[in-house]
C-alpha cells in the first residue's frame, strides 16, 4: 500500500547536498516527479558547511539559494528532511521504499521567528560547527537553512525547557508529541546522493586529533572562516582563542594510504590553497608550511595554484607528516622528512590542520539497505536496475564533477522512467 | 484576466506590536483604494485557509501578503497558477532591522518605522495593480531532435543516452569514421574496482551501439556550417567536411565595422556569405545542440630544451599513442615519460594537461613494459596526478619493478640523454634512454576556432572563451552545464581535458540539458536559473529607435536584428534577466510582471516627505539572488538599517534601467543604489554580465546627474555576496551617512 503516490515513473533522490539536489532538480525540470529525501533537518549538504568554493572563492550558498528558489518554484519535487529510506523492495521501473522521518518537533505553524531559540534555556554542542560552539536545543541549524523552519533536540531538552519553548510560541508550532513516521511510495528508480563525511581523525593514532586542541581538521576551518561560523569568521584556535602566527597543513590525512582511504580524496590540495586564502586575509604575516605528497591541482585549478605558491610567507614540502607532536605551550610540532632532500623536519606550529579525506557516507555511517558498493563504500551506478549514484556517493570529486554526475545521473533515472 | 485584488497585513512574528496595523490598512483602502485585511498568522494552518476562503468565496485572484520576506512561506502563500502573489517584507526587512530605540527617542523611532512599513505596503499595493498574468510563450514550430557535434566518446555517449531516454539525435562528424581520438588508443584507462588494469579498448562497441540505433542519425565527412534560430527551432546548415560554404557563420560585424565597410575603409570579411539572419530554406531544424567536437594534440616544440621536432628521441604522447596501436614499440628498451616542461623555474604540467598526462603516461608505460619484459620506464614528474580512484591504477603501476618513477625537474634532453634535477634519488639525474615521450596536454577545438558557428547577432563563437583558456567551459561551480549560449551544451574535451569515465558522465549530463532545453521551449518557459518562469520580454516595437543597445547587452546573446538594426527576439533563449530591459532607452522591453513602469510607479509610491534631515529616502535596488537573501540575513540577525532606506528587488542589476534612477532623484528621493553581484573575472552574477552591465551604466548616470546639478555621489553601485550579511548594513548604512551629509535633493518638492 503505497501513501504517497508518485504519478508512474517517478524517481527517489536520497541525499539532499548540492549533488542530490542537482539529479532532482535536472530530473524535475524535465517533467519527472521527484522525492527528495534528507537525513539533515535542512537541505544542502556539506557544501553548505563551506565558507567558499576554489578557485573562484565564492560561497556555495550563492547557488543553494538559487537551488532552493528552483525547489520552490517546482511543484513536481516533494521533499523531505530529516528522513531515510529503511526499506527497498520491488525492482526496476517498480520499487517500493520506505522513508523513516524522525520528529522535528516544530510542525508546519512555524514562522521561523526565533521565539523558541530565544526561549530556550537549553544549549548542545553545534553539530554543524563540529561542535566548535553551543546552539540552543530549539534552533535553526544554521543562517541559511532550508526549509526555514526550527528544529527541537528532544535529547537536550530539560523540563523547564519544554515548558519555555511550548510557551514562546504563539503559533502552536512547537509539538513535543511528535513521533516518528514512516510511509511508502513507489519510484522507478533511486539515485543514491548520500555524499561524504569527513575521514575521522581519530583514526590516526600519529596525528593526535584528540590530543591538542591545536589540531582541527580543514571542515574546521570553513566552519571558523564563515561569517555565520561559530567564531564569526575569525580563525583562532579552539580552547585559548590564539590568533595562531604559523600553520602546518597536513595533506593526505588518511587519504591514499591503504590503512585509511587507499583512494585519492580529490578535493585537499585545492582544498588547502583555498584555505591559504582564508588565513592570508586574516593574518597576512602568519607562516604557512604544507606537507604534501603530490599537489594535485590539475587544470584550471593550476593558476590558482601558482597564484598562492608565490606567497612568500608559506614553504611547501614534499613529504607524508610522520607525527605531530602536541607542545605544553599549545603549540604542536610537525615531523615529516622532506622527500627531496632527504632531511628531517620537525616545524613548530601554532595550529596544524589536517586535510581529511573524503569518505562515503555509507562507508561511515553504514547502507540503510543492501546496496552494491566497492571496497571503499562507493556506489555502483547501475542504469539496468535503476539503483543509480551520482557524486560523491558515487566517487571522491570535486563540486563541480559531482554536479555532471548528478546531471547523468538524473538522465539515467529519466530513461528508467521513460522505459517502464 | 480580471483581476480582483486584495491586500492581507499579518500581525504575527511581531510585525502586530511593532506597527500601527490600522493606520497600515488605512494606507491600503485610503490612498491606495485596494481592500484590505489583517490576520494574527497569515502563513498558519487558520491563516492559509483564510486566504484559501478569501479565494474560492470572495473570488480574490491577486493577493498582496503584507508579511515575511518573499524568500520564505512561498508555498504556504502560492494560491495556484491563476492568481498572483505580490510580497511586501514587513518583518526581515522592516520590523527585524529597526533596532531599538534610543531612550527619549521612542515616537520618533516609532514614527520612522511606520513609514518604512507603510511605503512597503504602498509599493507592494502598486506591485499588484501592475503585475499581469504572465501568459507562456508559443514557439510557432518546435522540433525536439538533438544535434551532436562530433562522433567520438563524448558525441555518441550524449547521442545514445539522449536516445535512450527517447529522443532523436543526429551525431555529425567530421572524419569519414566514428570513434575520435579513441580510435587510435591501444588500450583505455581502468573503469571499475579495483582500477589496476588497462582495459580493451571499447570505441568498436560503442560505435556499433550508436549505429545500430534506429533513434541515431550518423553524417560522417560532415561539419557545420552555420547554426540559427534558438531552442526548440535551431536552423542548422551542414556541409560536407573541409569546404567552404556560403552559409557559413559569417564573423559579427560591429556598428563601426560596418560603417566602415560600407565607406569602402574595410573589407567585409563576410564577402560571400550570406548575412546572418538570412534562413536557409535547405537547412535541417534541431531543438537543442551538444558540442562534442574534442580536443587536438598540444603543440610543444614551443619547449626547445626539451627538443621537441629537432630531436627524433623526443615525440609526444599522442604520437606514441599513435607507435603503440600500430605495433612499432619494438627496439624500445628504455623509455622516458616528462610530465613538466619548466625545468628548475616551474612545477607545473604541460599546458591543457589536467590530470589526463598523469595517467596517460602511467598507461603508456605499460605498453613499453607489455611489448618488452626487459623494458625499463621512467616517469619523470613534477606532481603525480591520479585523483580519486584513479590513485588505485598509480598505486598498481607502482608495483611494476620495470618502472621507475620519481619526482624531477627536467632540464633538457640532448640525444638520448635526459637531464634531471631535485630528484628523490638524491642526486641529479643523467638519463639515456632510446625515446623521450612528452606528456603534450589536449587543446579544445573551440580553443582557435568559432567551432559552434553560430548564426548569431553577437557572433559566431562561445563567449569568454579567454577566461577558461579556450575552453567552451562554465565558470559557474553549481551549474557546470551553463554558458552564454542557451539550448546548447558542451562535453568532454572541449569543455576540459578528461578521462573516459569523466566524458562518460560529462556527455550524458548534457544531453539530460537539451532534452531539458526543449522541454522548456515546448512549455514557453526558462531555463536555469530563473527556470520555468513563464514571463518573457516583450517589445513595443514601434517605439524602437533602432539603437542596438539590447542587442548588444544581452548575455545571452537572445536578439538577433534586422538590417535597420531593430531586435528581433528568441525568447526560447532568453533566461529572463531583463537585462534588455535595463538597456533600453526608450522603456519598451518588459515583462507581465517586471517592467519600466510597474517598477517606477513602485518608486513613485514611496512618499517622499517635505525637506526634513531626518526624513530623507534612499532607494536601493537589490539582486533578488544574493543582495537580497544578505539583506533578509541581516534581518535575522537584528541588524540595523537607517530608516530612511527602501528596497526594491531586482532580477539582476542588468535589468535596472536608468530611468528608474532619474525618477527617484526627480520625484525627491535623495539618493540611489545597486546592490549586486561581483563582476570581472571571478564574476558571481548568475546572468554572467548584469552587473558588470549595470556598473557601466551607473558610471555614465554620474555625468547625467552632474549636468543636472545633481551630486553624482548620490548614485553608487557596489558587489556585495550573499554571505554578506553582517557587513552590509554598514555599507548600506554608510551610504546613507553620506547623502545626508550632502543633504537633501534640491529637487524635493518640485
Amino acid at each position: 500500500m503505497t501513501d504517497e503516490q508518485g504519478t508512474s515513473g517517478a524517481i527517489l533522490v536520497v541525499g539532499g547536498g548540492i549533488s542530490g539536489l542537482t539529479a532532482a532538480l535536472e530530473a524535475a525540470e524535465v517533467g519527472n516527479d521527484v522525492f527528495l529525501v534528507e537525513k539533515n533537518a535542512y537541505f544542502g549538504g556539506r557544501v553548505a558547511q563551506l565558507n567558499q568554493y576554489f578557485p573562484k572563492l565564492c560561497p556555495p550558498s550563492c547557488g543553494l539559494e538559487i537551488n532552493f528558489k528552483r525547489i520552490k518554484d517546482n511543484r513536481r519535487i516533494r521533499t523531505y528532511t530529516m528522513t531515510s529510506v529503511t526499506a527497498v523492495s520491488g525492482g526496476p521501473g517498480n520499487y517500493e521504499v520506505t522513508l523513516e522521518t524522525t520528529p522535528r518537533y516544530v510542525n508546519s505553524n512555524c514562522t521561523a521567528c526565533g521565539e523558541c531559540a530565544d526561549a530556550c534555556p537549553d544549549e548542545m554542542d553545534n553539530e554543524f560547527n563540529f561542535g566548535m560552539n553551543k546552539s540552543k536545543a530549539a534552533y535553526l541549524p544554521h543562517e541559511m537553512a532550508f526549509p526555514r523552519r526550527y528544529v527541537i533536540n528532544k535529547d537536550a531538552l530539560s523540563d523547564a525547557g519544554a515548558e519555555a519553548v511550548k510557551a514562546s510560541c504563539k503559533y502552536g508550532a512547537v509539538d513535543l508529541d511528535m513521533a516518528t513516521e514512516s510511509k511508502t511510495i513507489n519510484v522507478s528508480s533511486i539515485i543514491w546522493a548520500t555524499g561524504w563525511t569527513p575521514y575521522d581523525p581519530t583514526k590516526m593514532d600519529n596525528l593526535k586529533f584528540n590530543e591538542s586542541d591545536a589540531i582541527v581538521t580543514n571542515m574546521m576551518i570553513e566552519r571558523m572562516a564563515a561569517p555565520g561560523g561559530p567564531t564569526d569568521g575569525k580563525i583562532l584556535r579552539p580552547g585559548d582563542n590564539k590568533e595562531p602566527e604559523s600553520f602546518g597543513f597536513v595533506q593526505c590525512a588518511g587519504s591514499r594510504d591503504e590503512n585509511h582511504l587507499e583512494f585519492c580524496s580529490y578535493i585537499c590540495c585545492m582544498a588547502t590553497f583555498k584555505q591559504m586564502t582564508y588565513i592570508r586575509e586574516r593574518y597576512p604575516e602568519a607562516k604557512i608550511y604544507v606537507f604534501y605528497i603530490d599537489l594535485r591541482t590539475p587544470g584550471k585549478y593550476e593558476k590558482f595554484r601558482e597564484k598562492l605558491m608565490k606567497d612568500e610567507n608559506s614553504t611547501f614540502i614534499k613529504g607524508k607528516v610522520a607525527e605531530i607532536i602536541p607542545e605544553s605551550d599549545g603549540s604542536v610540532t610537525v615531523v615529516a622528512e622532506n622527500a627531496v632532500t632527504g632531511e628531517k623536519i620537525k616545524q613548530n606550529v601554532d595550529m596544524a590542520v589536517l586535510a581529511t579525506g573524503m569518505q562515503p557516507s555509507l562507508a561511515a555511517n553504514g547502507t540503510p539497505v543492501t546496496l552494491d558498493t566497492d571496497p571503499s563504500g562507493f556506489v555502483n551506478s547501475n542504469p539496468e536496475t535503476g539503483i543509480l549514484s551520482a557524486g560523491c556517493a558515487c566517487r571522491a570529486a570535486d563540486v563541480v564533477t559531482s554536479n555532471q554526475s548528478a546531471t547523468a545521473a538524473a538522465l539515467k533515472a529519466i530513461q528508467v522512467s521513460r522505459r517502464s | 484576466m480580471d483581476k480582483k485584488i486584495c491586500t492581507y497585513i499579518c500581525t504575527g512574528c511581531g510585525i502586530g506590536e511593532a506597527l500601527d496595523i490600522e493606520e497600515l490598512s488605512g494606507v491600503v483602502t485610503g490612498e491606495m483604494s485596494q481592500e484590505c485585511k489583517t490576520h494574527a498568522c497569515l502563513c498558519g494552518t487558520e491563516g492559509r485557509a483564510f486566504l484559501e476562503n478569501e479565494k474560492s468565496a470572495e473570488g480574490v485572484n491577486t493577493f498582496t501578503i503584507c508579511a515575511c520576506s518573499p524568500r520564505v512561506m512561498q508555498s504556504e502563500f502560492d494560491m495556484g497558477d491563476d492568481t498572483i502573489t505580490v510580497r511586501a517584507n514587513l518583518r526581515e526587512q522592516v520590523i527585524w532591522t529597526a533596532g531599538t530605540a534610543e531612550e527619549g527617542q521612542e515616537d520618533t523611532h516609532k514614527e520612522y518605522l511606520q513609514e518604512t512599513g507603510s511605503d512597503y505596503v504602498r509599493m507592494a499595493c502598486t506591485r499588484a495593480s501592475k503585475t499581469e498574468m504572465p501568459e507562456a510563450y508559443e514557439m510557432e514550430s518546435m522540433n525536439k531532435d538533438i544535434l551532436v557535434m562530433g562522433g567520438g566518446i563524448a558525441g555518441m555517449t550524449a547521442a545514445i543516452e539522449a536516445s535512450k531516454a527517447g529522443s532523436k539525435v543526429t551525431i555529425i562528424e567530421k572524419a569519414d569514421v566514428l570513434g575520435g581520438k579513441a580510435n587510435g588508443w591501444l588500450k583505455q584507462f581502468p573503469m571499475a574496482y579495483p582500477f589496476a588494469e588497462l582495459e580493451e579498448n571499447s570505441i568498436a562497441s560503442m560505435i556499433a551501439e550508436a549505429e545500430a540505433d534506429s533513434n541515431i542519425t550518423i553524417k560522417t565527412a560532415t561539419e557545420v556550417a552555420r547554426i540559427g534560430g534558438a531552442p526548440g527551432a535551431f536552423l542548422v546548415t551542414l556541409k560536407a567536411a573541409g569546404t567552404k560554404s556560403e552559409w557559413d557563420a559569417p564573423a559579427k560585424v560591429g556598428v563601426d565595422e560596418q560603417d566602415l565597410i560600407e565607406k569602402g575603409e574595410m573589407e567585409d570579411p563576410n564577402d560571400g556569405l550570406q548575412a546572418y539572419g538570412v534562413a536557409n530554406e535547405a537547412a535541417d531544424n534541431f531543438g537543442a545542440v551538444v558540442l562534442a567536437t574534442g580536443w587536438i594534440p598540444a603543440d610543444v616544440s614551443e619547449y626547445e630544451h626539451l627538443g621537441y621536432g629537432s630531436n627524433d628521441k623526443v615525440v609526444t604522447n599522442a604520437e606514441f599513442e599513435v607507435m603503440a596501436k600500430t605495433g612499432k614499440l619494438d627496439g624500445l628498451n628504455r623509455v622516458a615519460f616528462v610530465m613538466s616542461p619548466g625545468g628548475e623555474e616551474h612545477d607545473e604540467d604541460f599546458p591543457y594537461a589536467n590530470s589526463v598526462t598523469s595517467m596517460v603516461a602511467l598507461k603508456q608505460a605499460k605498453y613499453i613494459r607489455e611489448s618488452n619484459p626487459d623494458s625499463q620506464a621512467f616517469i619523470l614528474y613534477q606532481h603525480m596526478r591520479t585523483p580519486g580512484n584513479m590513485e588505485l591504477f598509480y598505486k598498481g603501476v607502482q608495483q611494476d619493478d620495470g618502472i621507475f618513477m620519481t619526482k624531477a625537474s627536467v632540464t633538457g634532453v640532448e640525444g638520448g640523454t635526459v637531464h634531471a634535477k631535485d630528484t628523490l634519488l638524491g642526486e641529479d639525474l643523467d638519463l639515456t634512454v632510446d625515446l623521450v615521450v612528452l606528456a603534450a596536454g589536449m587543446v579544445p577545438t573551440t580553443k582557435d576556432n568559432d567551432t559552434i558557428n553560430l548564426a548569431y547577432r553577437q557572433g559566431p563563437a562561445f563567449l569568454d572563451l579567454d577566461l577558461f583558456d579556450g575552453y567552451a567551459d562554465s565558470h559557474f561551480i553549481c551549474f557546470p552545464y551553463e554558458t552564454r549560449r542557451t539550448g546548447i551544451y558542451a562535453c568532454g574535451g572541449v569543455r576540459k581535458a578528461m578521462n573516459m569515465q569523466e566524458t562518460m558522465d560529462d556527455a550524458t549530463g548534457a544531453a539530460l540539458k537539451a532534452i531539458q532545453a526543449i522541454e522548456s521551449a515546448d512549455h514557453g518557459v526558462s531555463v536555469h536559473p530563473r527556470s520555468g518562469d513563464k514571463t518573457y520580454p516583450e517589445f513595443f516595437m514601434q517605439r524602437c529607435t533602432q539603437c542596438k543597445r539590447c542587442t548588444e547587452e544581452c548575455p545571452f546573446g537572445a536578439l538577433d536584428d534586422d538590417e535597420k538594426g531593430t531586435p528581433l527576439p528568441n525568447p526560447s533563449r532568453c533566461r529572463r534577466c531583463g537585462t534588455c530591459m535595463g538597456a533600453c532607452p526608450e522603456r519598451i522591453i518588459g515583462f507581465k510582471d517586471y517592467n519600466v513602469d510597474l517598477i517606477g510607479s513602485m518608486i513613485k509610491a514611496i512618499e517622499v516627505p517635505e525637506e526634513d534631515d531626518d526624513k530623507l529616502r534612499i532607494l536601493i535596488f537589490a539582486c533578488e539572488n544574493d543582495a537580497y537573501p544578505a539583506l533578509d540575513m541581516a534581518g535575522m540577525r537584528k541588524h540595523k538599517l537607517n530608516h530612511m532606506i527602501r528596497f526594491i528587488p531586482v532580477r539582476c542589476l542588468g535589468s535596472v534601467n536608468m530611468a528608474w534612477i532619474r525618477d527617484a532623484l526627480s520625484a525627491g528621493l535623495d539618493g540611489a543604489m545597486l546592490l549586486g553581484c561581483k563582476y570581472g573575472d571571478d564574476y558571481q552574477c548568475h546572468f554572467v554580465k548584469g552587473s558588470e552591465i549595470a556598473n557601466k551604466r551607473m558610471e555614465n548616470i554620474g555625468d547625467t546627474l552632474s549636468t543636472l546639478g545633481l551630486e553624482p555621489e548620490r548614485v553608487r553601485s557596489e558587489s556585495v555576496a550573499i554571505t554578506d550579511y553582517d557587513t552590509v548594513a554598514g555599507l548600506v548604512n554608510d551610504f546613507v551617512d553620506e547623502i545626508v551629509e550632502l543633504g537633501p535633493n534640491p529637487f524635493k518638492g518640485f
